[in-house]
C-alpha cells in the first residue's frame, strides 16, 4: 500500500524543494538584475536589491562593442549543425546496437561513455594541432565535428534507449511489407522515435550551446559563439560587472527560453525508460 | 502459387542446434499448422521461412526457386504476427497500405486494393483510426489485411490469436479458416493450441526439439499417432499411456488409450480405479481417477455420469482404440 503523505511531511518537503530551486536559480536572476545597474552599482556593498537606478545602459553599449548577432548566429549554427551531423550517426549507430546487438554491444556502449569521463584538456594540444595544420582552426566546420562528436555518445545512448522500447515485432512487419533498411529507419523507426528524438537534439543543442571549453580554444573571431562573446567581457582592461552580466544574460536567453518551452518534453526524455 | 519445400533446413544459434536439419513439403494452397510446446522451434523455423532468420544450412524452395539467401520481402510472403505488430502512428488504411507503397504501386491501386481489403475484413468503418483506438480482434483483422493486400504466395501466422480472450479466438478461427476458403492461397500456422491445429489444419507438423516427429492429417494423427510425443500432444485431455500387464497382454511396452475411448462401469471392468474429481460439463464428463495400478488416468464421458469424488468404478480401454508402443515410444502396427 501507498504510504500516505503527512500534511507537515508535504510542507517541509515542499520548503526544502523551493530552497534548493532558488538556490540554483539565485546566480541566473542575480546576473540578470545586475546586467541593468550601473558598473559602480554593481559593485556596492552592501549590493542593493531592487532598489537602485534601473538602466538599459549596459546593453546598449554592449551591443556597440561587439556584434552580438554574428555570436549569436554562430552559436546557432554550431549547435544546430552539431545536433544533425550528430543525429544521423547516433540514429544509425543506436539502430545497430539496440536491434542487432552482440555480445560486445553493452561492452562498446559504455566505452563511449567512457570518452566522456576523460578532462578535454587532456586532447587540447593534439586536437589543437590536427586543426592548425588541417587550417580548421575558427572554422564552423572544425568546431561541429569537434561538438558532434563530443556530444555522440550522449546522442547514442539516449537513442539507445528509446529505440529498445520499439517493438522488434514492428520493424520485421516492415521488413516483410517490403521496406528496405533505410525505409524501415525513416518511415517507421523514427516516427515511433520522435518524442526520444525531440528531446535528444534538444539536449544536445543546449549542450552544443553551453560548451564553453573547445569554442573558447579554438576560435578567434570568425567562428566564435556566444561564450567567446561572454569571455571577451572579462578583459584585461579591469572586470565591468555589469556590462558582463549584461553580455551573459544576451547569451543565456535564447537557450533559457528554448528549455522553458521544452522543459516537458526534455524532463521525459531525460527519465525514459527509468520509469517503466 | 504457393509450394514451398524445405531441405535439410538446419538453425544453430551458437552453439545451440535448434533445427537439426528439418525436410518439409508444403503444397500450394494447403493450410498447414506447425504445432508444438514452447521452445520446440516452430516459430523459429516460421521465421526462416520468412526470412526473418537466416538458415545455418539447408534450402527453402518457394516454387521451386530457392530463396534461403533472399531478404524477406524478395520471398513474396506475408505475416501475421502474434503481437499484431501494427505502425501504431499510422492509420488503419495506412497501416494495410503500407507494403503497396514500398512496393511502388500507384494511388488508385492503393485505394482500391485497401478498401477491398477492408470490406472483406469488416474495418471499413476503422480505416482513418489509429490502432490504438482498436480492439484486440480489430488489431488482428488489420494485420491480416496488411498481409492480404500483397497477395503473396503465402501467408504466415505466428500465433495470431494467442493474445486474445477465449471467445474472440474461437471467432478468428473460424475468420481464418474462411480466409483460406475463399482465398485457397498457402497459409502456414504456428500454434501451441492443438485445438486451433486440430480444426484449421489440411495438415499438421508435430514438432519437438527442432525435429518433426509426424506430417498428417488431423484426423490421422489423432487416430494413427506415429509415436508417444504425438500421442500424448495432440487430443485433449491428453491421452492415457498405461504399462505393465496390460500393456505386455497387447505384446508391447505401453499402450495409450485416449480418455474418451475408456467405457466406465460401477460394476465391472479392466481397470479398477477411484474418482478423485469429477467434472460435469453438461454434454460431457472429465472424470480425474487414481488406480492402484497405473495411476491417475482421466476418462472422458459422454453426457451426464452421476458420479463424485471417492466413488468406486470400472474401466475398460476400447478394444480397437488402443495404441500400442514399444520401448523406445514408437508405436506398433
Amino acid at each position: 500500500m501507498e504510504k500516505k503523505q503527512t500534511p507537515l511531511g508535504y510542507i517541509s518537503f515542499s520548503a526544502f524543494a523551493w530552497v534548493v530551486g532558488l538556490l540554483i536559480f539565485f546566480p541566473i536572476f542575480w546576473m540578470v538584475l545586475t546586467s541593468f545597474k550601473s558598473e559602480l552599482e554593481a559593485v556596492s556593498i552592501p549590493p542593493s536589491f531592487i532598489s537602485f537606478d534601473w538602466t538599459l545602459e549596459n546593453y546598449v553599449e554592449v551591443q556597440e562593442r561587439s556584434n552580438y548577432f554574428k555570436f549569436a548566429m554562430n552559436s546557432v549554427i554550431l549547435a544546430v549543425g552539431s545536433t544533425l551531423v550528430g543525429l544521423v550517426f547516433a540514429v544509425t549507430c543506436a539502430w545497430a546496437m539496440a536491434f542487432n546487438p552482440t555480445k560486445r554491444t553493452k561492452d562498446a556502449l559504455l566505452w563511449m561513455l567512457s570518452t566522456k569521463m576523460m578532462p578535454p584538456v587532456g586532447v587540447l594540444v593534439p586536437i589543437y594541432l590536427m586543426f592548425r595544420d588541417w587550417g580548421l582552426l575558427d572554422t564552423r566546420f572544425g568546431l561541429i565535428m569537434v561538438l558532434f562528436l563530443m556530444n555522440l555518445p550522449i546522442m547514442v545512448w539516449m537513442l539507445y534507449t528509446y529505440f529498445k522500447e520499439i517493438p522488434t515485432d514492428i520493424l520485421e512487419a516492415a521488413r516483410m511489407d517490403g521496406a528496405t533498411l533505410p525505409k524501415e529507419i525513416i518511415f517507421v523507426l523514427l516516427p515511433m522515435a520522435l518524442p526520444g528524438i525531440a528531446s535528444t537534439m534538444l539536449l544536445n543543442v543546449i549542450l552544443a550551446w553551453n560548451e564553453a571549453f573547445w569554442t573558447l580554444n579554438l576560435t578567434t573571431s570568425d567562428a566564435a559563439p556566444l561564450t567567446a562573446f561572454i569571455a571577451s567581457y572579462s578583459s584585461p582592461e579591469g572586470l565591468f560587472w555589469a556590462k558582463l552580466s549584461a553580455a551573459s544574460t544576451l547569451a543565456v536567453a535564447p537557450i533559457l527560453v528554448i528549455g522553458w518551452f521544452s522543459q516537458k518534453q526534455l524532463v521525459r526524455g531525460l527519465t525514459f525508460g527509468a520509469v517503466k | 502459387m504457393g509450394a514451398i519445400r524445405l531441405e535439410k533446413v538446419k538453425k544453430t544459434f551458437g552453439t545451440l542446434d535448434v533445427i537439426p536439419g528439418v525436410d518439409l513439403d508444403i503444397n500450394d494452397g494447403e493450410f498447414v499448422v506447425f504445432v508444438g510446446p514452447s521452445g520446440c522451434g516452430k516459430s523459429t523455423l516460421l521465421r526462416l521461412i520468412a526470412g526473418l532468420e537466416d538458415v545455418t544450412d539447408g534450402k527453402i524452395m518457394i516454387d521451386g526457386i530457392d530463396v534461403a539467401n533472399e531478404a524477406p520481402a524478395k520471398r513474396g510472403l506475408s505475416m501475421v504476427f502474434q503481437s499484431y505488430a501494427l505502425y501504431p502512428h499510422m492509420t488503419v488504411f495506412n497501416n494495410i497500405a503500407f507494403g503497396l507503397k514500398m512496393a511502388g504501386e500507384s494511388k488508385e491501386v492503393i485505394n482500391e486494393k485497401v478498401q477491398s481489403a477492408a470490406k472483406i475484413l469488416n474495418l471499413t468503418d476503422y480505416l482513418e483510426r489509429r490502432p490504438g483506438a482498436l480492439s484486440g480482434g480489430q488489431r488482428q483483422r488489420v494485420a491480416i489485411g496488411r498481409a492480404i493486400v500483397r497477395n503473396p504466395a503465402a501467408f504466415l501466422f505466428d500465433e495470431p490469436l494467442s493474445n486474445l480472450d477465449a471467445a474472440l479466438r474461437v471467432n478468428m478461427r473460424l475468420e481464418i479458416t474462411g480466409l483460406h476458403q475463399d482465398l485457397k492461397t498457402t497459409m502456414i500456422y504456428v500454434t501451441h493450441d492443438q485445438v486451433e491445429a486440430m480444426t484449421m489444419a489440411d495438415k499438421i507438423v508435430v514438432l519437438q526439439a527442432g525435429r518433426v516427429e509426424q506430417v498428417g492429417k488431423p484426423m490421422d494423427l489423432y487416430s494413427k499417432p506415429a509415436n508417444k510425443f504425438v500421442a500424448g500432444f495432440i487430443g485433449s485431455p491428453k491421452m492415457n499411456f498405461l504399462g505393465g500387464e496390460l500393456a505386455a497382454k497387447h505384446g508391447c511396452h505401453e499402450i495409450g488409450v485416449r480418455p474418451e475411448h475408456l467405457v466406465v462401469s460401477t460394476e465391472s471392468g479392466v481397470i479398477p480405479a477411484t474418482v478423485k474429481i469429477a467434472e460435469h460439463l453438461g454434454a460431457e464428463t472429465y472424470l480425474h481417477v487414481q488406480s492402484d495400478e497405473f495411476g491417475a488416468m482421466t476418462v472422458r464421458a459422454t453426457g451426464e455420469m452421476p458420479l463424485s469424488g471417492n466413488d468406486k468404478i470400472f474401466l475398460t480401454p476400447e478394444q480397437d482404440r488402443i495404441h500400442r508402443f514399444d520401448a523406445h515410444g514408437l508405436a506398433l502396427g
